[in-house]
């Protein structure tokens, strides 16, 4: 990514995109800011130290939620977990942001890992801003046999180190209490000189300067310096000088690998790891296709909405406008705007998208998610991508619209392009998936295979595709395994409830417009008149009944809706597999449309929304064919 | 030779890496150049897996290819 790019992806970052806020702080209130490597423990500091009133709120422009609270008088502030501040990623960039206001930063480092924690340590220290260190899993770096002195670290860094255990909360006191004792710890005087010169000069802060000099494009870009090429000479001095220091405080045996770590192994060899993925898959499928598709969505749907809610929401406003008339048939009538969008958001969407994220961030926080990506790796540079793209695929079965804004997360913009066309085509997303599976499962065992070979298919070619076609070069998988643990509950369901909340503000307005769309089209006459016009393509090239139409003009608001509209038309197995295979490829909702246009700008979008119509006709007609042949 | 080069379960020094964002992400995980490093797993056709004081850390092939290693003695 060019500089300019960065410095432009920065800029975007201050619109909004679907009801984000920024991070706020009162007047005069004093930052507190955490600051850690992923998996360290940041978030149990969070909790303890702001009690339960805590506003979770997405950065802007990013799927990156920042948390913050008050403690006292001052505010506190959760960072995403980084290796280092710098604009390398969407996690560094929020990060970056936050730590350059700071008043005082707590830097939670994991003392099983320090070779790797305390680079930033360093970092910020040099940055000149007020530190406190939590020495945090001190429990797991003594069963290690991992001794540390912390009153040496200390010293040697210049700053209170405060051994803790987050999971017990032991030592919150201490660095609540440190706070006060915070002070701007030991840096490299010749570094120190430097920034002097150039706080002193355009750039003000000796935060900002230290970024400016270590060739950050986006800092650099804010105050009008060109990079320098000196990022490998600092980072090197300080990676030299926490060498040193390690080499003085901490003494640690070379211990042999423990079970959790050959398990680790396992899942990354394909003759152990694929096994387990399938499995995962499978679970997952039961949980969310049979369960939760099945039986949850059965009653949520079939029982409460259609037997209790929908008759109440009709009945109420019946009293008000009449049951004759366009008001009522537009409120309540086939495809009312209350009635229908009641009933999909909250009986068929919302347990589907629950479930989905149940499960994901139970995955995230199992630290199984990059070994998938180790896994997929080759596989996914056949279609131009890394392993890392596996994320925002999977993502994409929940929701295309946020697997979308996670396409950031990817290289480049060769690789962002590739895996946003994938999801745009080929990827169902869960309210879509959940339709589509209780229809394959009508259909049976043969209809539901084949469905998914053309998917598979489909999605290979478009990915090769693209990979040729799309000039450049992709980039290499680079991610660090966290070490195997059990997911805490009550991260996984923090992380669930703030996901699905997002999720579920986003799409209630879109799908009360397009049922408003199908209504209004229904009452003027005019789906029947569309149904006719596309009587030739529904029921001459896919062989399907006329009233498919109406399922493809709802697709254009959402696939979903789409593939819902299919559940009423009584078709033969077949038929499903036409219809399925067409509305799975059909164009990606309204919401989707809009992201993709935000992230992708305008040439792609129409590339990929009018490729997507073309495309599911094309293979959907295919498939009809060579059905209908035997 | 490179990374991509080493066998498995071999401890090598890392000499050189030709790639700048690499060479940075490295240096801050302590793996960069003139680290010593075990060689962990190179999965077939697949990414190398590399492990340093207790961190597994994943490179893709081409990246791999574009570090340079030589071999040291096990310690």
């Amino acid at each position: 990514m060019t500089p300019a790019e960065l410095a432009e992806r920065d800029l975007s970052a201050t619109a909004s995109c679907c009801g984000t806020k920024t991070v706020s702080a009162p007047a005069g209130a004093r930052k507190v800011v955490l600051v850690g490597n992923p998996n360290v423990g940041k978030s149990l500091f969070f909790n303890a130290f702001t009690g339960l009133y805590v506003d979770v709120s997405n950065f802007p422009g990013t799927t990156v939620a920042v948390s913050s609270g008050r403690m006292g008088d001052d505010v506190v502030l959760d960072t995403p977990g980084i290796y280092g501040v710098s604009s390398f990623n969407d996690e560094e960039t929020v990060a970056r942001d936050i730590v350059l206001e700071a008043d005082v930063i707590v830097n939670v480092v994991d003392a099983v890992h320090l070779e790797r924690d305390l680079f930033l340590t360093q970092q910020v220290i040099d940055m000149g801003i007020p530190v406190v260190v939590a020495l945090n899993m001190m429990d797991e770096a003594r069963a290690k046999g991992v001794h540390i002195d912390a009153e040496g670290l200390s010293s040697l860094l210049g700053v209170p180190v405060i051994p803790t255990v987050a999971l017990t909360g032991a030592g919150f006191d201490d660095v609540r209490h440190a706070l006060d004792a915070a002070a701007p710890g030991v840096s490299d005087p010749g570094l120190q000189e430097r920034l002097t010169a150039l706080a002193a000069g355009t750039v003000g802060s000796r935060p900002a300067a230290l970024l400016a000099l270590e060739d950050d494009p986006v800092v650099g870009a804010r105050h009008g310096l060109a990079p320098q090429g000196l990022r490998d000479e600092v980072y090197m001095d300080r990676r030299r000088r926490v060498n040193a220091v390690l080499a003085e405080v901490v003494s640690q045996p070379d211990l042999g690998h423990s079970i959790r770590d050959r398990l680790g192994d396992a899942l990354v060899r394909p003759l152990t790891g694929l096994p387990a993925l399938a499995l995962t898959l499978f679970l997952m499928y039961q949980v969310i296709g049979v369960l939760v598709a099945g039986r949850v969505v059965g009653f949520t749907e079939g029982v409460l909405m259609a037997g209790y809610v929908e008759p109440f929401l009709r009945d109420l406003i019946a009293r008000v406008t009449g049951t004759s008339g366009p008001v009522y048939e537009i409120l309540a009538g086939e495809f009312g705007v209350v009635t229908m969008t009641v009933t999909y958001v909250l009986g068929l969407l919302l347990p589907l998208v629950l479930a989905f994220y149940l499960l994901l961030s139970t995955l995230e926080d199992s630290g199984y998610l990059p070994r998938i990506a180790a896994l997929s790796d080759r596989l996914m540079t056949t279609i131009g991508l890394n392993g890392r793209a596996i994320v925002p695929i999977i993502l994409g079965f929940g929701c295309i619209t946020m697997a979308t804004i996670t396409t950031r997360i990817l290289g480049n913009e060769r690789e962002r392009r590739i895996a946003t066309a994938l999801m745009a085509f080929a990827i169902p997303c869960s309210a879509q998936l959940g339709v589509i599976i209780a229809l394959l499962g009508a259909a049976g065992g043969a209809v539901a295979f084949a469905y998914a070979v053309v998917m598979v298919l489909v999605f290979g070619l478009i990915g090769r595709l693209m990979a040729h076609f799309l000039p450049g070069r992709s980039t290499d998988l680079f991610i660090d395994l966290p070490p195997l643990r059990l997911p805490r509950p009550r991260n996984v369901l923090t992380k669930t409830w703030h996901k699905t909340l997002m999720f579920m503000k986003e799409v209630t307005l879109y799908f009360a417009a397009g049922a408003l769309l199908l209504s209004v089209l229904n009452l003027t006459g005019a789906l029947v008149r569309l149904q006719g016009v596309l009587t030739p393509l529904t029921v001459g090239w896919l062989h399907l009944p006329a009233d498919a139409a109406t399922a493809f003009v709802m697709g254009f608001v959402r696939r979903d809706f789409g593939a819902a509209g299919l559940y009423d038309l009584h078709l033969t197995g077949t038929q499903i597999l036409v219809a399925l295979v067409t509305i799975t490829l059909f164009v990606p909702c309204i919401a989707s449309v809009l992201v993709i246009m935000k992230e992708r700008g305008k040439a792609f979008t129409a590339f990929a929304w009018l490729g997507s119509i073309g495309l599911a006709f094309l293979v959907g007609g295919i498939v009809a064919q060579i059905a209908g042949l035997q | 030779m490179t990374l991509l080069d080493a066998k498995r379960g071999r401890r090598v020094r890392i000499l050189r890496i030709e790639d700048d964002t690499c060479r940075a992400q490295c240096t801050r995980f302590g793996i960069g150049e003139g680290a010593v490093i075990d060689s962990a797993e190179t999965l077939p056709l697949g990414p190398v897996l590399v492990r340093h004081c207790r961190q597994e850390i994943c490179l893709g092939r081409g990246l791999a290819q574009r570090i340079r290693v030589e071999e040291v003695a096990p310690a």
